[in-house]
């Protein structure tokens, strides 16, 4: 299990970088490497160059700001999950985190390089379209900024172009008094979602929600907003009536698919259950 | 092969593209022309002869490979060895003295029987030592000490031993009252 | 004699290498200049080969050789059939390199030899094979239907092997049977997955035409007699060495693996050590494995609950080959009654080929179907008779008294009776029903549902013969310069910890410390009678056959002590490495001894002056050595058991089910269980915890999964869910120690123990749990999440 032969360089700038991915459309991005190298070794990815973005200064910061946390491309899963100011500005992501496989692999893999993998069961995509995110990325025409809906399109399919790189990612803070709340179900500890949901929820003066929105991994084709479900749920008070009402709405709007970790139904029936929870538990921390 | 015969010609290396990598490993420094594709498992074992370090999957599953890459445990089959040009690496092989005696870490698994076939232990033990050695407090409950092994698969000991060579590691290594 | 070391918690000799990271595994041993194998394998499960283009592969920088059926020689072969039995007609076996026809996803049609495995790895995928696929039938049970395609066009229904074994008059007795239970189970294909994949090196020096060969096997004087036939070498001449081996669990007994006889041959026509260490994927989908069998079982019972006879019938799934013969279906077949008296048994199975990865067995070795069918089929019964689980088995667990218990007609994988030897069974049972605090059970679970949880009490019994034969020897030998003790057998350890226990069993008879008697195994140079470690009979067989020696030894130490201590025998013990005159401070060094015992010519040291010829103790008249006298203190001997010895053992839990979720949570697991007198409980209780770890693997997470057309779906850690620390629950165990009668040191195996009623449990608590709930029957494993949902969408 050792992976092919790449061409390997190391650029020193974002510029260079990303006309090293121009000259080679086979060019892969290394940052971290977490899903890259294992993919690699089993020889299910086997890219022409590898354009390992370690030793470009600027991108492995973490800042609050502006209503929201900026993830630099170098910035590890650890380092985000252990950082109080993230865990003070979004705790979603903190709760979130605790599921992204171990904490070794967390000590290199990559927030941004996680979104760009783009694993249709994976927590940090879901969280991104659950915060309302967007990644900055930059191209051989100038940079752009694409919101989280736009940027994942299919498992493993995003909508970087071929000769872009994602700089940075942008989680907006959670708004005042909000409750939030990440729940997923694995098999095994560590693994990918069978299937995960998130909420952020605000309740008005008189406890009816404000706002919320849900989402979803491991139960489409990628990270899904529940809109349907949230539909139901805004101006609620949370009866258990609404409560069940949203998750079966959010049933209805994923596909599900059975695989060898569960069949449709199961995963069906197990995602309402914990689109339920993700709504109790954020009302429950909803101020 | 037989005696009397002329022995083949044979290739003697790859045709890979080399690579000079220098990192620090257990406090030496190390400079090596390697492979770009060389994993950082690889170069440890073969290039360096610290065969220690074990490798289980490959893949980034069993965590057999884990070594201590700038104070954090990481998987040393998810790592090309030029990735940790300029870096730190700690192995299996730093941590006993050199006369042979044990790091508390290793001892308390000897006590606590907490290995069998050995394989996975190499592994086992730096990402236990990288959470020992950390400025964080780390959980000593039953969950808590789960958590932290979990990541690192064994397919010997059903992990309950190695549990208690945790919690007996975290005691020995903790400051003693007066000390520092 | 000091405390006695046998039954204590020594700590293990080998631990402070693998710890410090200096274990000796395959790919850690140095060999200059090796060439490194990857393997082209199959992709379909069925296929005729049309051509295979090698021209790419041989021409890319960095190959040493490529290998085809074609220039293999004499490895063109079918490989042998390890275990004849009457059951099987023309067993099929594999090929080192396929020719021809391809029977599995996996299996090696052609061999790079390269630089490196990178290198080699990229060779592999320039073999051009052109295959015409044909249709396949993974299903065990539509495989035997007429029609369906055949994997050999040789075998019918696929139909590989088919016995029956009859024990008592179960015709007659089910004539008066007052109730009866009818049951189906299945427990799906599932692998050993060590830690250490396999591995083999080899070299050899074609100055003195010594091949070695470091093999990861279990096995290695049998691969060494294997290669030495098959390459027409001396034996002498083949040296097979089974250094550190990162667990076996069955998967590395099977001989030959294709590497075992091509990397050796590569190495020997190349010049060049050749080194081929499996990857986690290739373990996957080429190293054997176990598990699935469909049982349909019926007990015929009297109102009472007394089983008086069962019938069972199985379905064996065997894989594309069967070189390991019926092993584990027979074991499966001679287990099936459990520890229960059922005196009238008709056991049938018939092993089918299935176009997958060759099933041999992996640790339980068809003893885990087997239990699970049996009990299964008590909880069925005690529920349609209105009884509780414990009394049901109290019914008819076979009582203290009646061992041994004899299942006449039945033969076991030794090929010898099944003869229950000694137990404690009712005493097993009532300890587990008082740990699990099972009398109040009933009314702690109406409480929790009350609170909305769902609470199940898992209970099963098994049993496991143990310690089978033909034998293995023990050499033991006290070295004139240290006085250290040296042992060989000719098993090998995968991390059982054979090094410690059996010097606490040399050590006790010789008075050293235990650090002090150093263990080498596993290797042909230094030991080389012998068959190999499997069916938990290393402490058994090699361990009486150790005893025996050493007793030997300690028979010679104590006479030659005695002429040099101007003592009677009688007065002399030997302790704390020396021979003491009773009650005295007059002693010899056991170095001094062995040495004095060696009449020498030249005085190396202070203790070989006092042993040459002309030393005033040494002079008399005539030859140093009498006529059948031996220099040194040395002896070998061997053990050869009579018949297997049974372990057996309760495991019970309290488990909880999450409906919502579809989770099983284990609150509490407690595992009663007897091997005997334990030589060291330390290494028994690990053994037997990674042995439910194992099980709880197979019970709840770990799945072969195979396509439709054969391929793997999950041949990486990452689908194929191997537990973490997280899945697995603290567990109480507690012993008892029922001595066998069959050997001296009253031994019996635990290597399998741990893993065998795991399933057993976790269904009979899973089903007690959702029982409100109208969750049905739990007869098939793993359990998954999947499966509790279809239950309860069911009910």
């Amino acid at each position: 299990m050792k992976p092919s032969l790449f061409d390997y360089v190391a650029p020193r700038s974002v510029d260079e970088a990303v006309g090293l991915l121009k000259e080679d459309s086979g060019a892969m991005i290394l940052a971290g490497g977490q899903s890259l190298i294992p993919a690699m070794n089993m020889r299910l990815a086997s890219p022409s160059r590898l354009i390992d973005i370690q030793n470009i200064p600027g991108l492995s910061h973490i800042t609050i700001g502006n209503g929201k946390i900026a993830v630099g491309a170098m910035a590890r899963h650890r380092e985000v999950e252990l950082h109080d100011g993230v865990a003070a500005a979004n705790p979603v992501l903190r709760a979130a985190l605790g599921h992204v496989a171990h904490i070794p692999i967390r000590n290199r893999g990559t927030v941004v390089g996680s979104l760009c993998h783009a694993d249709a069961a994976a927590e940090m995509p879901m969280i991104l379209v659950l915060t309302g995110g967007s990644v900055q990325v930059a191209g051989s025409d100038g940079g752009r900024e694409i919101a989280a809906q736009d940027f994942f399109q299919f498992h493993m399919t995003t909508s970087r172009q071929p000769d872009e790189m994602v700089v940075e990612a942008h989680f907006p803070a959670l708004p005042p008094g909000a409750g939030f709340a990440f729940e997923e179900f694995t098999r095994r500890h560590g693994d990918y979602a069978i299937a995960a949901a998130g909420c952020i929820l605000t309740r008005n003066g008189a406890g009816a929600v404000a706002t919320v929105a849900l989402a979803a991994c491991g139960v489409s084709s990628k990270p899904l907003r529940l809109a349907a479900a949230e539909q139901i749920l805004a101006g609620s008070r949370l009866t258990a009536a609404d409560i069940k009402a949203a998750g079966d709405a959010a049933c209805a709007a994923v596909t599900a698919p059975g695989d060898m970790h569960a069949t449709a139904g199961y995963r069906k029936h197990l995602f309402a259950t914990l689109v339920r929870r993700a709504v109790e538990r954020a009302a429950a921390r909803a101020q | 092969m037989a005696r009397g015969k002329i022995k083949p010609k044979l290739p003697q290396s790859s045709d890979d593209p080399r690579v000079s990598v220098k990192l620090t490993v257990n406090g030496e420094e190390v400079t090596r022309e390697v492979s770009v594709r060389m994993l950082l498992s690889d170069f440890l074992r073969h290039e360096l002869g610290l065969t220690g370090t074990h490798v289980g999957c490959e893949h980034g599953i069993c965590g057999a490979c884990t070594i201590v890459m700038d104070g954090k445990a990481a998987r040393s089959c998810l790592t090309f060895a030029v990735q940790a040009s300029g870096r730190e690496i700690r192995t299996i092989e730093s941590l006993a003295d050199p006369d042979g005696t044990l790091h508390p870490l290793q001892q308390a698994f000897q006590d606590c029987h907490g290995l069998q076939c050995g394989y996975c232990t190499p592994g086992m033990i730096m990402n236990i030592l990288s959470h020992l050695e950390s400025d964080t407090e780390i959980d000593l409950s039953d969950a808590g000490v789960r958590e932290i092994l979990a990541g690192n698969l064994c397919r010997c000991t059903g992990y309950q031993n190695i549990i208690s060579a945790v919690r007996r590691a975290a005691d020995h290594m903790a400051p003693k009252a007066g000390q520092e | 004699m000091s405390t006695r070391l046998f039954g204590a918690r020594i700590k293990r000799n080998i631990d402070p290498q693998l710890l410090r990271g200096e274990g000796s595994f395959i790919d850690d041993i140095p060999l200059a200049q090796a060439l490194h194998v990857a393997f082209v394998r199959s992709p379909f499960a069925r296929a005729r080969i049309n051509s295979i283009d090698i021209s790419a592969a041989v021409a890319h920088p960095g190959v040493a050789a490529v290998y085809t059926c074609d220039n293999v020689g004499a490895l063109d072969i079918e490989m042998p059939l390890l275990i004849p039995h009457s059951s099987m007609h023309d067993a099929r076996t594999q090929r080192p390199l396929a020719r021809d026809d391809v029977y599995y996803v996996g299996q090696t049609v052609a061999m790079i030899v390269a630089v490196d495995r990178y290198t080699a790895e990229d060779a592999a995928a320039l073999v051009d094979v052109d295959y015409d696929p044909r249709d396949v039938e993974v299903d065990l049970e539509k495989a035997i239907l007429d029609g369906a395609p055949l994997v050999h066009d040789t075998h019918e229904q696929n139909i590989a092997a088919h016995f029956v074994q009859v024990s008592g008059y179960p015709d007659s007795a089910i004539a008066q049977a007052e109730h009866v239970t009818k049951i189906r189970v299945q427990v799906d294909r599932s692998t050993a997955a060590p830690m250490e994949c396999r591995a083999v090196a080899a070299q050899f020096d074609e100055v003195t035409g010594e091949l070695t060969v470091w093999d990861g096997t279990q096995a290695p004087i049998s691969v060494r007699g294997g290669l030495a036939s098959i390459f027409k070498l001396d034996e002498d001449k083949v040296r097979v060495i089974a250094p550190n081996v990162g667990g076996g669990f069955g998967q590395k007994v099977l001989l030959f693996y294709p590497d075992e006889l091509l990397v050796p041959m590569a190495a020997m026509q190349l010049g060049r050590p050749v080194k081929y260490i499996e990857d986690r994927r290739e373990n996957f989908v080429g190293s054997s494995q176990e598990r699935t069998q469909i049982h349909f079982m019926e007990l015929y019972a009297k109102k009472t609950g007394e089983v008086i006879a069962l019938r069972d019938s199985f379905l064996h799934d065997t894989g594309a080959f069967i070189p390991y013969g019926i092993a584990v279906a027979q074991v499966a077949s001679t287990s099936i009654a459990g520890p229960y008296r059922i005196p009238n048994i008709w056991v049938e199975f018939k092993a089918i080929y299935t176009p997958t990865v060759p099933v041999t067995p992996y640790r339980g070795c068809g003893r885990p179907q087997a239990c699970f069918a049996i009990e299964r089929a008590m909880d069925q019964l005690a529920d349609e008779l209105g009884l509780d689980r414990f009394e049901i088995r109290r019914r008819n667990l076979i009582a203290d008294h009646e061992f041994p218990y004899d299942r006449e007609g039945l033969i076991f994988a030794d090929g010898l009776k099944v003869s229950l030897d000694s137990g404690q069974y009712h005493k097993a049972l009532a300890m587990m029903e008082e740990r699990l605090d099972a009398p109040s059970f009933a009314s702690a679970q109406a409480k929790a549902r009350a609170e909305g949880k769902h609470l199940g009490l898992g209970l099963a019994f098994y049993v496991e013969g143990t310690g089978l034969g033909p034998y293995e020897g023990g050499h033991v030998r006290i070295h004139p310069i240290t006085g250290k003790v040296y042992v060989n057998t000719g098993l090998t350890s995968q991390g059982q910890g054979h090094d410690t226990v059996f010097a606490q069993i040399a050590a006790d008879q010789l008075g050293v410390k235990p650090e002090d008697v150093i263990l080498v195994e596993g290797d042909t140079k230094a030991f080389d009678w012998g068959v190999a470690t499997f069916a938990s009979r290393a402490a058994v067989v090699s361990g009486n056959a150790i005893h025996k020696s050493a007793m030997i030894v300690r028979r010679k130490a104590l006479q030659a002590a005695a002429n040099m201590l101007e003592a009677d025998v009688g007065d002399v013990e030997l302790k704390d490495g020396a021979a003491w005159v009773k009650g005295t401070d007059r002693k010899v060094p056991l170095s001094a001894v062995a040495t004095a015992t060696n009449p020498l010519r030249y005085a190396f040291n202070e203790a070989a002056q006092a042993a040459t010829q002309f030393a005033p103790a040494s002079r008399h008249d005539g030859p140093s050595l009498d006529e059948g006298e031996h220099p040194g203190l040395e002896a070998t001997d061997y053990y050869s058991p009579p018949c297997a010895t049974w372990a057996y053992g309760v495991h019970g839990a309290l488990i909880e089910v999450d409906p919502e979720l579809c989770s099983v949570t284990i609150r509490k697991y407690v595992c009663i269980h007897d091997c005997g007198n334990m030589i060291n409980p330390m290494i028994v209780e690990g053994q037997v915890m990674g042995g439910i770890a194992q099980g709880l693997g197979g019970a709840m997470y770990e799945r072969i999964e195979f396509d439709e057309t054969g391929n793997m779906l999950n041949a990486n850690f990452v689908d194929f869910l191997v537990p973490y620390a997280t899945e697995i629950p603290d567990v109480e165990i507690l012993h008892l120690e029922t001595p066998s009668p069959l050997n001296a040191l009253g031994v019996k195996g635990v290597g399998e123990a741990g893993c065998i009623a795991v399933g057993a449990v976790v269904a009979s608590g899973v089903e007690d749990a959702l029982k409100a709930l109208g969750g049905g029957k739990f007869r098939h494993t793993p359990i998954t999440p999947s499966m509790i949902h279809a239950a309860l969408d069911a009910a």
